[in-house]
């Protein structure tokens, strides 16, 4: 076979496998071109993070608007510690609450931020003021099961209080 | 005579321990003398890109095809099993990590170790049977140098191309059996994809990954078939051995990497 030919045939393999690599960097892997300068980060503690990741989504209103980068243990005062990095162009006011909500009854866990009325927004920094912590399954059981014994606990008593007087 | 008889069986374990444990000294001896031979035969770079040519180019379709299938099959079964949890919405992310982590580099390995690997040992014994190598040492032409080298760098260069080029079909394959033919949600489909998928921690080990059994498949082959018995029969169970020796390698390696890097 002829030079010319293997030499461009090679080219094109050498291309597809480019293409290939950049296709999976960016439509797969979602690799978006993040520069420090168009971010900015705020603090978010709460009391239970739940199942929640670096690299869970930020989402305000269902949109997402950043990342969380980083979470860590405040061993001061035992809160977690979220780091939200968020897009220059979102900016929420300073009474915007934060809670750690669920993507379907299995899905990944994200934070979402719902803005405050006040004026003033957030500085990169700051910590966010108002959080709810992760819904956590057990817990709910738990709360679940005393108040449907109390429940129990009161109807029994009005049988009781019916059979006294009912005679 | 009895005792004989009796100790054979652990002659001959002893004789084939020695053998493989020969067989692997040699091979990291071949490895090195490729390895200071490549200089030589990089310089004359037209040869590597010959051997891409037969390694990786012709290697094309067999990717493109059977890339596609597994995604398609990826999508198939991993939409069945998903939905009966309710969550077929996560099909992209199935697929997509399946393939980057495990499918993509393995099967593709796989596929390269019969498709060239054992057209590269076939070439090299059937060389060797035919006396061109010796031949060629005559003329101050070092075979490893000349021969063996080159399709060496063109199996290491070939392999990531292709395990990329095969997760790319695979995960059009999911996307079209998820999306075109089950009709799932199209955004929802790429946005889980990639909201699951990390560049270094998927994409990049996965081609890491083929990156090693690149290396490792084309040694194999390039050993077997310098180390083949000069005689059709030679040339044919070296072929065998290259296709058998690479599957088991590849999926120990993998064990090993995944160990490593997940």
């Amino acid at each position: 076979m002829k030079r010319s030919i293997i030499d461009l045939w090679v080219g094109i393999f050498v291309a597809i496998g480019l293409a290939s690599v950049t296709f999976l960097a960016l439509k797969v892997a979602n690799l978006t071109p993040q520069g420090d300068n168009n971010s900015y980060t705020l603090i978010a503690e709460f009391d239970n993070i739940g199942g929640l990741k670096v690299k869970a989504p930020v989402k305000s209103s269902g949109v997402v608007v950043g990342r969380v980068s980083n979470i860590e243990l405040d061993t001061q005062r035992y809160v977690a510690r979220a780091t939200l990095t968020l897009n220059d162009q979102f900016h929420f006011s300073r009474d915007t609450s934060a809670e750690i909500l669920t993507a379907g009854l299995l899905g990944e866990q994200y934070v979402g931020l719902v803005q405050g009325g006040e004026e003033e927004n957030l500085k990169p920094g700051d910590r966010v003021q108002l959080t709810s912590s992760a819904l956590v399954l057990e817990q709910l059981i738990g709360k679940f099961m005393t108040s449907f014994a109390e429940g129990n606990n009161k109807a029994a008593a009005a049988d009781a209080a019916a059979a006294e007087t009912a005679p | 005579m009895m005792l004989d008889n009796l100790l054979a069986p652990l002659r001959h374990l002893g004789h084939s321990t020695i053998n493989a444990i020969w067989k692997l000294g040699m091979m990291s001896r071949f490895l090195l003398a490729i390895l200071a031979h490549s200089g030589q035969s990089l310089l004359r770079f037209q040869l590597t890109i010959r051997e891409v040519y037969f390694a990786g180019v012709l290697s094309l379709i067999i990717i493109v095809v059977s890339g596609l299938f597994v995604g398609m099959v990826l999508g198939l079964q991993g939409y069945n099993t998903l939905s009966r949890f309710g969550s077929a919405d996560a099909l992209g992310a199935l697929v997509a990590l399946s393939l980057l982590r495990e499918l993509g580099p393995v099967l593709a390995a796989l596929l390269f170790a019969s498709r060239s690997g054992s057209a590269m040992t076939a070439e090299i014994g059937l060389m060797k049977a035919t006396e061109q190598l010796e031949a060629m040492s005559v003329m101050a032409v070092d075979p490893v140098a000349r021969v063996v080298a080159p399709r060496f760098w063109a199996g290491v260069i070939s392999m990531p191309i292709l395990a990329a080029l095969f997760n790319v079909m695979g995960i059009f394959g999911g996307y079209l059996v998820g999306v075109v033919m089950i009709g799932l949600d199209e955004g929802t489909f790429w946005s889980q994809m990639q909201n699951n998928v990390d560049l270094h921690f998927d994409v990049i080990n996965g081609l890491i990954k083929s990156l090693f059994f690149g290396i490792a498949v084309t040694l194999i082959a390039v050993f077997e078939g310098f180390d083949a018995t000069p005689t059709a029969a030679g040339v044919s169970s070296a072929t065998t051995r290259t296709v058998v020796t690479s599957a088991l390698v590849i999926l120990a390696l993998d064990f090993v990497l995944t160990a490593f890097m997940f």
